[in-house]
């Protein structure tokens, strides 16, 4: 008798539930709850925005609107300029901070604070400090040298230089502190033997911290480009986009647009960004999913 | 003869030190000028306020007290607000615990089929600027018909915090030992009692760390909570703020003392929880 196997008659699989372990049926039970708030608060947003700013015209009406253009310019310069000074700051500050002196351990804690209290009451407080009349920055000018100081806030170049100044104001402590995490990784070894051979502070610099800490500074630049382009506080809450619309930055525009109720354009503005931020995303994923 | 002491007296350290404080100094007041400025309104009655003194003539408390008694047109639903801060805060900060940690035990310790899928979704959401995210998310809300309803920014802020958290959570999750999971399998545990009896008590601190970090965030959280919050009554204390800004004749010195009394509980959170929170999320930020 001969025992023919045929596609047909293949031995049937167990059913699919028996094959999950008792712990993998688990596992997906509790992972199902970040699953429903992914697809309920990130998948169909994501995707009903997409589909709101699908339409070519709205695309011609934001390159119609010299408001985007401009906001487009400040973003760049917000991210250019801004991250840049900002990250080079919190690398020497980073340094400044690695230092064994009790009172830099005091000042360490103090200058956390601007990253742990909430933005509003502080970015407000600057606005307050910057206005022209009554407040304490120019009060200190006319103090010191019987001029009136400037308008900060009613000339947009000043105006988005100070929201970079809040925006650094804000953001630094927490890079500092990663950067300062980063630094004390470094093995002291290195420097005791670099000091031994007589090198100066550059060269230790040079040769010694800059070489380990390369990859994290430029993964936190990275990483910090794109929260800041999600950074809406800082100019809205110091300027509101003006003078005249001329300091909004893309997240601000988006959010202008939604409150004139043109979702589309709002969606669009931001799908402008996408070509930028994408690619970052992509980066930033393959280097921390490893 | 040198003195022992006085030798280790140099000029070295000295100059090293004046250096060390010629950075030290311009830190402080950076950091601390905008606050300062915050706390001196408050303290102030509005004529000092306004005039732009570093100390007032006449400090005093009597902005808290008309914060705290209501007695301006703007404080009207002042501990309503606050309330419905406090609230919402609470609330993301256990949804996100929970939602989280169900996530990482599953992924770490039970290794689910498409875990690696779900981490990388997380990861992209934790991408994604949060104001980008707002526009979208904000007629997704309207479609739900949770506009105007303290859920949809306790959902917002879940959203938000959760992939940090996963991603924090899961990887504190690693590094405990297989070894525990296995024994406690060869004594009969389940699932859910290996999560309860040995895998919740290991991960407190870690715990501790997110769950401060979601609370402080939605604490903090301006935009979602101004674009998703309009009714007096419903909204948090920072929206409140930001509405004093609507007024032509804003009370600022009851806008700095309301900020300052906002401000406040976070800054005792984070330095309550400082130890916690600067290992375990600074940690997980970014891994090098």
């Amino acid at each position: 008798m001969a025992i023919t196997l045929s596609g047909d008659q293949a031995i049937p699989g167990p059913p699919f539930s028996s094959r999950l372990t008792p712990a993998q049926i688990w596992g997906i039970v509790l992972l199902a709850p970040y699953l429903l708030v992914f697809l309920a608060f990130v998948v169909y947003p994501v995707g009903y925005g997409l589909w709101l700013a699908r339409a070519p015209s709205n695309y011609v009406a934001l390159y119609n609107d010299p408001i985007f253009a401009r906001a487009a310019v400040n973003t760049l310069i917000f991210l250019v300029i801004g991250i840049n000074i900002k990250m080079l700051i919190a690398l020497f500050l980073s340094g400044f901070f690695a230092q064994q002196r009790p009172w830099i351990k005091w000042l360490s804690v103090i200058f956390i604070l601007p990253w742990a209290v909430p933005s509003i009451p502080t970015i407000l407080s600057v606005r307050f400090m910057l206005n022209p009349e009554w407040g304490m920055v120019n009060h200190l000018i006319f103090s010191l040298t019987g001029d009136d100081g400037p308008n900060w806030l009613n000339d947009p170049t000043v105006a988005l230089t100070m929201a970079i100044a809040v925006h650094i104001w804000k953001s630094l402590p927490f890079w500092t502190l990663i950067l300062i995490t980063g630094r004390l990784a470094i093995s002291h070894d290195l420097f005791e033997a670099a000091e031994v051979d007589g090198a100066s502070w550059w060269q230790k610099f040079r040769f010694i911290t800059w070489p380990s800490m390369q990859t994290l500074y430029v993964t936190c630049t990275l990483l910090s480009m794109i929260w800041t382009l999600g950074d809406f506080n800082s100019v809205y809450l110091l300027t509101g986009g003006g003078p005249a619309d001329l300091t909004h930055v893309l997240s601000t525009l988006g959010i202008r647009y939604l409150r004139l109720d043109q979702l589309s354009l709002a969606m669009a503005s931001i799908v402008c960004a996408m070509p930028f931020v994408l690619p970052l995303v992509y980066f930033m994923m393959k280097r921390l999913s490893r | 003869m040198k003195l022992p002491g006085v030798s280790e007296f140099s000029w070295r350290d000295v100059a090293a030190e004046a250096r060390l404080l010629l950075i030290g100094i311009p830190v402080f007041l950076w950091t601390m000028i905008p606050i300062y400025h915050m706390f001196l309104f408050a303290i102030s009655p509005k004529e000092d306020a306004f005039s732009g003194k570093l100390w007032p003539d006449h400090p005093t408390l009597h902005n808290f007290e008309i914060v705290f008694r209501q007695q301006h047109y703007f404080l009207r639903d002042f501990y309503i607000q606050f309330w419905n801060s406090l609230v919402i805060a609470a609330s993301v900060g256990v949804l996100t615990l929970v939602i989280a940690t169900a996530a990482a035990f599953s992924i770490s310790r039970l290794k689910v089929p498409g875990g690696r899928v779900v981490m990388n979704l997380a990861l992209f959401t934790y991408f994604i600027p949060a104001a980008f995210l707002a526009v979208p998310m904000y007629r997704t809300m309207g479609n739900y018909g949770l506009l105007n309803n303290h859920w949809s920014l306790i959902l917002a802020m879940v959203t938000i915090a959760s992939p940090y958290a996963i991603w924090v959570l899961k990887q504190a999750s690693d590094k405990l030992p297989v070894e525990l999971d296995e024994a406690a399998v060869m004594d009969g545990a389940t699932t859910p009692q290996i999560f309860r009896l040995v895998y919740l008590p290991l991960m407190m601190p870690s715990l501790v760390a997110i769950g401060t970090y979601a609370v402080l965030l939605a604490w903090n959280e301006y935009l979602y909570a101004f674009l998703l919050l309009s009714n007096d009554r419903e909204i948090t204390l920072p929206v409140a703020l930001g509405n004093f800004l609507a007024a032509d004749d804003s009370p600022w010195e009851l806008l700095m003392t309301t900020g300052f009394i906002y401000a406040l509980p976070p800054a005792a959170i984070y330095y309550a929880f400082r130890r916690y929170m600067v290992g375990g999320l600074t940690a997980g930020a970014v891994k090098s």
